[in-house]
């Protein structure tokens, strides 16, 4: 080899380094993030009280008029379930069409196997709990996206862009609190954005705003003042499935261990 | 150089640009990360707006309030003031245009969503007064004896 090929080569190799190297440098994330920082005043949250939910299934209703969520359809951006847990021990839940109807039954609704009968003395604890989307902070429906069509605003909501949505369903069987589903009409993912298109007018959900008993409330948590964020900050409530990483954001008053 | 290689490299090329050619033209401009990052916010910006303006169709009872001051204010010395009044009359959307009328539920099936009795000690729901539907003049609409406005008032 002589020096006009060794320079040569040289030259070759250093500029076949550098480019993918500062190729990489324009789009890298995580310098991107630090830059941008966390600049966000409004964060939603959610809460529930077990303890008031009396499962009239009123939220449900409201949920499915508002957001245009065919009402016949069997399928629902939130829904209410019923746990029932006798003294033996045995845990008998149901949620009959997502409580649209409420619970106006004794009865036990066993899908395809018909109805259980439980006796009002072998009761040991009943309760109905309100589920919707977590909105998580790490929402592992977003991540699976392969087209960019579910996303996460900045104040915390997980939207679907039903323009870009292609149908492939990754989001539904990402999700592990099995909130989307295939909206009937348009054909895509679908899921309960906690009306953003109420909060953001500075009104409630529409759940909570049909809600009786207060037993659902939504709040900003990062507004100290918020009586959400005070119930959130020095009560005991509880997350679904936090082992899963996926940092929830619905809170539960008098979460029982029988919930998943 | 002359090789087999360059031909299908040049297809692959071309390929590779007619791609990017197409998708610079397809994908949306304001389509990029939002304030989420990469990983949680690659979307096109205009879709927040499509969800922000969404139809509002549930107005709240104090829109009721000014019209229906009769009915409005007799709900609200009564027990049943904690029910919005959307909840049983559906929702206002644009009335009194549109809809003219609202779908107004009046069944035995919307009181007992209270109103059966499910004895569970761990929720509020034992703590309503309810009545079993099979004894308690079954066939007949509730609202033809009691007022749900002020159910307190005594029987029709």
């Amino acid at each position: 080899m002589n020096r006009r090929d060794f320079l040569k080569n040289t030259a070759r190799v250093i500029g076949g380094l550098t480019l993918p190297l500062t190729a990489f440098k324009i789009i890298n994330p995580g310098e991107l993030l630090a830059s941008t920082g966390d600049k966000t005043k409004v964060r939603w949250v959610f809460l529930v009280d077990t303890y008031k939910c009396v499962g009239c299934g009123m939220c449900v209703r409201a949920c499915k008029l508002e957001n245009d969520i065919p009402y016949d359809a069997k399928v629902t951006r939130t829904w209410v379930e019923r746990y029932v847990i006798t003294k033996d021990g045995k845990t008998h839940a149901d949620s009959p069409m997502g409580a649209r109807d409420g619970f106006t039954t004794s009865k036990i609704d066993l899908g395809i196997d018909g109805y259980e009968n439980v006796k009002k003395e072998d009761i040991d604890k009943g309760f109905f709990v309100p589920k919707l989307c977590n909105q998580c902070e790490n929402p592992p429906c977003v991540q699976v996206c392969p087209v960019g069509a579910t996303y996460q605003t900045e104040d915390g909501i997980v939207l679907v862009d039903r323009s870009w949505c292609i149908g492939c369903g990754y989001c539904i069987m990402g999700c592990p609190y099995g909130v989307r589903f295939f909206h009937p009409v348009y054909h895509t993912a679908e899921k309960c954005t906690f009306c953003y298109h109420r909060i953001t007018k500075g009104m409630k959900t529409a759940c909570v705003d049909a809600c009786p008993f207060g037993a659902r409330q939504i709040g900003n948590i990062k507004d100290p003042n918020d009586p959400v964020t005070k119930i959130i900050m020095t009560e005991r409530v509880g997350i679904l499935k936090e082992e899963y990483g996926t940092k929830p954001q619905v809170y539960y008053v008098g979460l029982d261990r029988e919930v998943k | 150089m002359k090789s087999h290689v360059y031909r299908p490299l040049w297809v692959v090329i071309g390929l590779v640009c007619i791609i990017l050619v197409a998708r610079y033209f397809y994908v949306p401009k304001d389509f990029g990360v939002g304030e989420r990052g990469y990983m949680y916010g690659w979307h096109e910006k205009s879709n927040e707006l499509f969800w922000k303006d969404y139809k509002v169709k549930y107005k709240g009872s104090q829109y009721c309030k000014d019209c229906h001051s009769d009915n409005y204010n007799k709900l609200m010395q009564s027990p049943h003031v904690i029910i919005p009044c959307e909840d049983c009359h559906s929702p206002a959307i644009d009335h009194p245009m549109d809809p003219q009328k609202l779908q107004i539920q009046k069944g035995r099936e919307l009181c007992l969503r209270c109103h059966y009795p499910l004895p569970y000690p761990t929720s509020g729901r034992a703590n309503i007064p309810s009545i079993d539907p099979d004894t308690h003049n079954p066939g007949t609409e509730c609202v033809m004896c009691h007022n749900p406005h002020n159910p307190l008032e005594g029987l029709k």
